[in-house]
């Protein structure tokens, strides 16, 4: 089994799990640990991508490009990536992304959409930035349609596609087969990005890798949209185990995990019962804080939300669903309420 | 009576469905030629066997019948931008549903009166036509600091430009929010979902309040916006009722209206699931016919 490339998304996958609070010193001194234990990609913005902070995902607590700019000046010969959401991110932002320094742009569209993505990936190139595509929701499409998108990606220039286990609703099996649909049809790099719904963050990581996958993805302790991610130094105990040498130092991510994330986490990565239910219904992890906070505000079950925006078949960037669902089922409760008078 | 001619420029499936539009409706226009560049086109070919006068000579086609008074765009922004200046040598209305934006953003509902003595106007884009009159509405009685339209449409119904220039799409939505929304500062996010059966138009418009407002004024104004576009959409449709809500803002706490929309189609030629294109095709239908009455109010003479 190769060796893969690792990306740790701590600081843009786990904005999520923080309510987008990130402060400029915590990723600085996030970054130069990464940076030291020696992880080659770093990825660092809104968790909804450049230009996230909206009212629809969250407004940023601490300018993203403040956040940029310091994980660029510590990234020592780690590579600072970050996400884009063609619609959420316009080329203006991709300009601005190189011009502060960002190496890598990783373009993330609904894994049907590759087509939106054109204009972006030839403008990445244009401004010199690396480039990576993410199919998002992966688990709603078949192999065969994930490797046409791939390879319409591939056309626009990218250096890499990922399968993006955005709800966390696939298992090793499923995994598998996609990643080597994508491996079989593309001549570029093909990653992989978990989240923890099921259970299977690192199995289904490693059987990426069995399947060929050359990038992968971790959080350090998880910390990621709902429920998490691969941890990034369980994922570096595991391939140091398999015999897999990274080069990254397994210890500076423990310390850093243990001293640094820990201590910022809102609420516990548990599989608990909305994470699962979202894993479940193939929900998009992101849309757990917002979920909650429906449910609370409304006197509602958030499984009830979340197994109805599943059925709906929501894709990322749908947080307005949520209140839609939300005004729906409280007036289906009040009118099953008026029956039983 | 009397009627103004008009062309559909484009017999693609904007114009095919703009056709259907202005020939079901018996008001002040005549559909008197559909102009394409491909003769095999869907949409020359449903035309001819209408009856419809048609011409494979796009724009050269249009400007040999010296009685049309009125044009509808629906080719391409490039193509538009060749097309505007040889319309209005010609002395012809042009009716621009491309992105090209030669003439100022028009919307039925709210502006259109301001500019029926010009020669060009831009229909902006399908989510501006949805959006903007719900910005129109809360601003003409609370300020808008700051609005955000989320415009959700079906895969299916995205066409090939659209996703070559989302950039250009997104940009001009939240334009049309900011100078005709009258928000002080504006942002549009569309998103597309590919669920099987097609989801229908929806729009969620968050507006943030520069203070305190008069939330059964705002709700009022609203509904009597919402009316006026159902006059030329009878699909456009609020979901739920609007609400007021504190929102955390980069400015600080401040009320936010929250307006739920769907935008059903009237099956014309699209499906009805595509209202984003329908609202685009009879905003457009909606435009032309206030030109053609506002021209026959003056005797059919331009000034």
């Amino acid at each position: 089994m190769k060796t893969p490339i690792v990306t740790d998304t701590t600081l843009r996958d786990g904005s999520h799990a923080v309510s987008h609070s990130f402060t400029p010193e915590f990723v600085g001194e996030v970054v130069s640990r990464l940076a030291e234990a020696n992880v080659p990609v770093i990825e660092v913005s809104h968790g909804s991508g450049l230009g996230g902070s909206t009212i629809q995902q969250g407004f940023s607590v601490h300018d993203e490009w403040s956040l940029i700019e310091r994980a660029v000046a510590n990234k020592k010969d780690s590579k600072i990536a970050s996400l884009f959401v063609p619609g959420i991110g316009t080329r203006p932002e991709i300009l601005k992304a190189a011009e502060y320094g960002v190496d890598v742009l990783r373009i993330a569209v609904h894994c049907t959409e590759a087509d939106v993505s054109q204009q972006y990936f030839e403008q990445a190139k244009k401004s010199g930035l690396g480039t990576v595509g993410f199919l998002m929701m992966s688990h709603t499409q078949p192999a065969e349609v994930l490797a046409k998108q791939a390879k319409l990606m591939e056309s626009y220039g990218a250096d890499c596609v990922y399968v993006v286990d955005s709800a966390g609703a696939l298992v090793p099996e499923s995994v598998r087969e996609r990643v080597a649909s994508l491996k079989e049809a593309l001549s570029i790099n093909v990653g992989f990005h978990a989240h923890n719904n099921l259970g299977l963050a690192i199995g289904n990581t490693v059987a990426a890798l069995e399947a060929g996958a050359d990038q992968v993805d971790g959080t350090l302790r998880g910390l990621g949209a709902g429920v998490g991610n691969a941890p990034t130094e369980v994922l570096v105990a595991v391939l140091n185990k398999m015999k897999i040498d990274t080069g990254i130092n397994l210890t500076i991510l423990m310390d850093t995990a243990e001293d640094l994330v820990a201590p910022v986490f809102k609420y516990p990565n548990v599989i608990d019962r909305d994470n699962l239910a979202s894993g479940y219904a193939g929900v998009y992890n992101s849309f757990l804080l917002h979920v909650r906070e429906a449910a609370e505000k409304f006197n509602l079950n958030p499984v009830a939300i979340i197994e109805e925006l599943g059925r709906r078949h929501a894709v990322a960037g749908q947080e307005d669903w949520i209140l839609d669902v939300a005004l729906e089922l409280q007036q289906k409760e009040l009118a099953q309420k008026e029956l039983v008078k | 009576m009397e009627k103004i001619k008009v062309a559909i420029l484009g017999s693609g499936n904007i114009g095919t469905d703009l056709m259907y539009k202005i020939l079901k409706t018996d008001r002040s226009m005549e559909l008197a030629l559909m102009a394409g560049i491909d003769p095999e086109s869907e949409g020359l070919k449903r035309a001819a066997e209408l009856e419809i006068p048609t011409t494979a000579k796009g724009i050269d086609g249009v400007l040999e019948n010296r009685d049309i008074r009125i044009v509808f765009d629906a080719t391409s922004a490039k193509a538009h931008l060749a097309h505007a200046p040889r319309l209005k040598e010609a002395g012809i209305i042009a009716v621009d549903l491309t992105p090209a934006a030669v003439g100022p953003y028009v919307v039925p509902a709210i502006n259109l009166g301001d500019h029926l003595e010009l020669d060009n106007v831009n229909m902006i884009s399908c989510s501006g036509q949805a959006t903007t009159p719900l910005v129109y509405a809360v601003n003409r009685i609370a300020p808008v600091k700051y609005s955000e339209i989320i415009a959700t449409i079906s895969s299916n119904s995205v066409g090939p430009g659209t996703r070559q220039n989302l950039d250009e799409f997104t940009m001009t939505t939240a334009n049309a929010c900011q100078g005709i929304g009258g928000a002080e500062t504006a942002r549009a996010i569309p998103v597309i979902n590919s669920a099987e059966p097609p989801i229908m138009m929806n729009n969620t418009v968050y507006a943030v309040l520069k203070e305190e407002a008069d939330e059964a004024a705002v709700l009022e104004s609203i509904h009597e916006v919402v009316a006026e576009v159902q006059r030329y959409v009878p699909g456009y449709r609020l979901k739920g009722a609007p609400y007021i809500d504190v929102r955390h803002t980069p400015w600080g706490d401040l009320p936010t209206v929250i307006i739920l929309n769907e935008v059903e189609g009237a099956g014309d030629f699209f499906p009805a699931y595509a209202g984003n294109l329908d609202i685009m095709t009879a905003a457009a239908q909606q435009v032309g016919e206030q030109f053609a009455s506002h021209l026959l109010k003056k005797g059919g003479v331009i000034a």
